[in-house]
């Protein structure tokens, strides 16, 4: 029976879009066949699952799973940083979890949980039945675990795991590398493999999923902006593949790709990593410019101020995202004339993105606001990564850039744009949708406890670095000179507190789950798009027939 | 009750503000102390990049002000609660355009300063003197062209310091056995390499950070305008022991630089004649296991751990280890030559030959080992030679 939809995404995609009277009447039949197929139970239906929404669930749930593993080795890092001196773990074990912390925020928590939203919501926005190749969707996440668990496992060998930094530089990742370097490459390959594997079906159920009348400038702007990212997504993660297949042949079968006596240059890796991980920079902040578009209209009461310019803004800035890459390494000692392409551009990009900054607070002005949670967060998202934004810019400029550079600064300016950018954003999406999945409204209280609590210890968490990094505190290290103790007592705490915060929403989300006040079909009443139009909790099956958009 | 939870809540409300506001206002106030900002440091360069940092520091402020005082604004004013009704416009190409074109002339004016002074960094010629300074795990080495002076600066803070056990000290984890000494007013010019992986030489006060890397060699420079010690640490991550590996620099008037640069000769050459005085000397196996348990925790410990264990998988054990424990010739290659393609460094040049005799004798009879061997510095002074000799033959 599972081939049904494979076969009923077939139809659609094959049917003319202008001939829309065609395409409904052919699947309105098939889905008369179907009305009875709901939800398998038990475990099988989440191991075999071929529905978006199933799928987009495991990857949100896996994603939060993540997000508390990586954040309890931020509460380890934070935990050794509370005092100077060495008193809860040996340096080479900090290492590992600056390294494995990075690894999994960005690829385990951060990544996943975009792709859970663009499961769960591109179909129901652009009135597709489901994901465009439903079996790659269920291997595209199944492989996920395995590749954190052969990470994790990892730090459990002799030697313990990943200590280079997420960044592993050679040849500390090669030659000075830990014996578990293979076991660090090869899940960094499945998780390359399943990122593509979902960005393909992304691009794929986009480009011939929509329904008749969902031309491209149609598109809710979490659509496009999803679009872009899979697009980068394709583009860099083989480079990121090439990048560790180098340090596994360097390290274990004798190539010199990174090693100077054999020919090779260590700078190199530098170059071939950024350009993978610049792009990735943006991989992981695209879709949350698409978010907030969603719900700053949505609690404005007003459309998306600068619709065109957003597209063609997020268009820009992918590109840019490509000719960016050397800002990251500056230090390493390039060229004059290269050193300014690569401020200027990376200075350009401020352009574009101010551009979406102004929309957003033009989509504001004069509207009538409500301050829901998921506004809340949206809000919190425009100044936080505004201010992560500046620091960027500052860090843009070469002759500043050579005092910030692995700094506490570097990593206030990148924490202020995933955590209080990203994150953020993705709260923002799971209060918003959050109805849509559960059919319950959240516990009001309860999510502005975790509003206030996120909001303000993610500042006194993060924002007191800015000052460490400039008094002179470099990164990655288990221990420090005496007069950064005070701000790093304070960083600490916000940590914990922030960390603490987390877990009002892993509450919340259950408590949701299980009950709460029936959510409407358009759950706020201001909301637009075709995710509104069908009831919740979203059935199993949505979009069957596809809808007119005029 | 109502009114009591009504109150309880503004009351949590305006704390809230109060602690933004407070955090906002004590933020503002340690920015204008030099503690928790850039420093200006101590030479032109460093001056006109603080400018440069304060100057687009203070651009974002003036662009966060109308940015979030409109969001703000409209926040207060346009809330729905308040009575706003919705506006209907969502789109306009002027603006659009106006919000693209500032930003644009901004970037440029912030452009133009930055342009000026990264090509003035970058202009290492004509200068004075000359330093090699090479990045190993976890230490410096500094090589005065033109001077035969060079050595290792190695991290001075104790173990016992950083274990809490000792008392942390003004400088802790910044101070440094053998410190570089510098002219003031003069051009200098580093060239930076490194011996094993990535490190980074900074020193904030100059604003000279620069890459060492395996292979290659970096340039940077510097003139430094006052007398005083400056100090930096390692930037890029370099394995274990990178949050311990410090820069301090000492900068003097040009006397007394060149009066520090006889000394140092001097020292060199009597540490020198004191190594060739060794040769002949044989010492006690108690004086060797002393000077050798001293050579073990400064530069040995470091990876094999202070009780010889090691980390399984990452440093191998010294206790029972086949080395350690096997033939002499081949402990003392190990420690002369080091392993390539590992951690293991060559320390020929960083140890006395005295100095490994003691440690090799530390290592066969302490740590949990018993093999009886004593090795005298002639032992390895003899090894050293046989192994010239054997790579001149094979030539």
């Amino acid at each position: 029976m599972k081939t049904s939809k494979p076969e009923l995404a077939e139809n659609i995609k094959s049917a003319p879009a202008a001939d829309a009277d065609l395409s409904r009447a052919s699947s309105a039949t098939l889905v008369d066949e179907h009305d009875h197929h709901e939800a398998p139970k038990g475990i099988t239906r989440w191991l075999y699952s071929t529905n978006h929404k199933d799928i987009g669930t495991l990857y949100l749930w896996f994603s939060f799973i993540m997000f508390l593993t990586g954040g309890a080795m931020a509460m380890i890092i934070r935990a050794e940083l509370f005092q100077p001196g060495l008193q809860l773990v040996e340096p080479q074990f900090f290492n590992q979890m600056t390294t494995v912390h990075g690894l999994i925020m960005v690829f385990g928590a951060v990544m996943p949980a975009f792709t859970g939203l663009a499961n769960w919501m591109i179909p129901m926005m652009i009135g597709a039945p489901d994901m465009a190749l439903p079996r790659m969707n269920n291997l595209s996440f199944w492989i996920l675990p395995f590749a954190f668990l052969i990470l994790i496992a990892s730090l459990f060998t002799e030697g313990g795991g990943p200590d280079f930094g997420w960044t592993f530089y050679a040849p500390l990742s090669t030659t000075y590398g830990p014996d578990s370097t293979a076991l660090f490459v090869f899940s960094v390959h499945i998780m390359g493999i399943s990122s593509i594997m979902g960005a393909i079906n992304v691009i794929v159920t986009i480009v011939n999923m929509r329904a008749p009348g969902m031309t491209w400038f149609k598109m809710p702007m979490f659509v496009w902006t999803w679009l872009i990212t899979a697009f980068l997504l394709i583009a860099v993660m083989p480079v990121l593949a090439g990048a560790v297949t180098m340090i596994l042949t360097d390290k274990y079968f004798g190539t010199s790709f990174f090693d100077a006596a054999g020919g090779g240059d260590p700078v190199m890796f530098q170059h071939i990593f950024w350009f993978f991980g610049h792009p990735e920079v943006y991989i992981m902040i695209l879709p949350s410019f698409g978010i907030v578009s969603a719900i700053i209209p949505a609690f404005s009461g007003k459309k998306l101020f600068g619709y065109h310019s957003m597209v063609y803004a997020t268009c820009s800035i992918a590109l840019l995202s490509f000719l960016v890459w050397a800002h990251h390494m500056f230090t390493t000692g390039m060229p004059v004339f290269a050193e300014l392409f690569f401020m200027y551009c990376t200075m350009l990009i401020a352009v574009p993105t101010g551009v979406k900054v102004f929309n957003w607070v033009a989509t504001m002005w004069r509207g009538a606001m409500t301050f829901e949670t998921p506004m809340l967060f949206a809000i919190a998202f425009i100044i936080l990564f505004t201010i992560g934004g500046f620091s960027g810019l500052m860090l843009a400029i070469v002759p500043a850039d050579f005092q910030y550079h692995d700094t506490y600064f570097v990593v206030a300016h990148f924490h202020y744009v995933l955590v209080s950018g990203a994150v953020f954003s993705i709260m923002a999406a799971a209060y918003y949708w959050l109805p849509k999945w559960t059919g319950h409204m959240y516990d009001h209280k309860l999510s502005l406890w975790h509003f206030w609590c996120s909001v303000i210890s993610v500042n006194v968490l993060f924002f007191p670095m800015h000052f460490l990094g400039l008094a002179g505190m470099p990164r990655r290290i288990p221990d420090y000179a005496i007069q950064f103790a005070d701000v790093n007592q304070i960083v600490s705490i916000g940590g914990f507190a922030f960390g603490l915060s987390q877990l009002i929403f892993l509450w919340l989300v259950i408590k949701c789950i299980r009950g709460g006040e029936k959510a409407k079909a358009r759950s706020w009443e201001r909301a637009e798009g075709l995710e509104w139009t069908v009831p919740s909790p979203a059935p199993h099956h949505t979009f069957s027939t596809p809808p007119k958009v005029d | 009750m109502k009114g009591l939870k009504v109150t309880v809540w503004r009351l949590i409300k305006w704390m809230c503000v109060g602690f933004v506001a407070q955090l906002c206002s004590t933020s503002l106030a340690i920015a204008e102390e030099n503690t928790y900002n850039m420093t200006k440091g101590v030479t032109d360069i460093s001056g006109k990049v603080y400018d440069l940092h304060m100057l687009i520091f203070y651009i974002c402020c003036a662009i966060a002000v109308v940015v979030f005082g409109a969001m703000f604004y409209s926040m207060y004013h346009h809330r729905k609660s308040k009575g706003a009704v919705a506006a209907h416009f969502h789109e306009s190409t002027k603006v659009e355009v106006i919000w693209t074109v500032i930003p644009i002339i901004i970037l440029v004016l912030m452009a133009i300063p930055a342009t000026k002074t990264l090509v003035a960094m970058e202009d290492t010629s004509q200068s004075d003197l000359t330093i090699k300074i090479t990045g190993s795990q976890w230490k410096w080495h500094y090589s005065y062209f033109d001077e035969e002076v060079e050595f290792f600066s190695l991290l001075a803070t104790s173990q016992k310091a950083i274990d809490g056990i000792e008392e942390k000290g003004a400088h802790y984890l910044l101070e440094v056995d053998n410190p570089l000494v510098l002219p003031i007013n003069r051009k200098v010019r580093f060239l930076l390499t490194s011996d094993d992986v990535i490190h980074s030489w900074w020193v904030p006060d100059f604003a000279v950070k620069k890459d060492t890397i395996p292979g290659f060699i970096n340039e940077a420079w510097t003139r430094i305008d006052k007398p005083g010690v400056y100090r930096g640490q390692c930037a890029e991550l370099c394995g274990r022991a990178h949050g311990f590996m410090p820069v301090v620099v000492h900068a003097m008037e040009e006397a007394d630089y060149e009066q520090w640069l006889m000394d140092k000769k001097a020292e060199i050459a009597k540490a020198k004649q004191e190594a060739a005085a060794s040769l002949t000397a044989t010492l006690s196996k108690q004086e060797l296991i002393e000077l050798g348990t001293q050579v073990y925790v400064d530069r040995c410990a470091v990876c094999h751990q202070a009780n010889g264990a090691g980390i399984p998988g990452a440093f191998p054990a010294i206790t029972g280890s086949k080395i350690a424990t096997g033939d002499i010739a081949t402990h003392i290659d190990t420690i002369v030559n080091g392993r390539p393609g590992t951690a293991m460094q060559a320390f020929a040049n960083q140890l006395t030959d005295k100095e490994i005799a003691a440690v090799v004798t530390y290592q066969r009879n302490g740590l949990g080992n018993d093999t009886g061997d004593v090795i005298q510095a002639s032992d390895v002074n003899a090894f050293k030679a046989e192994q010239s000799g054997t790579s001149e033959e094979g030539q």
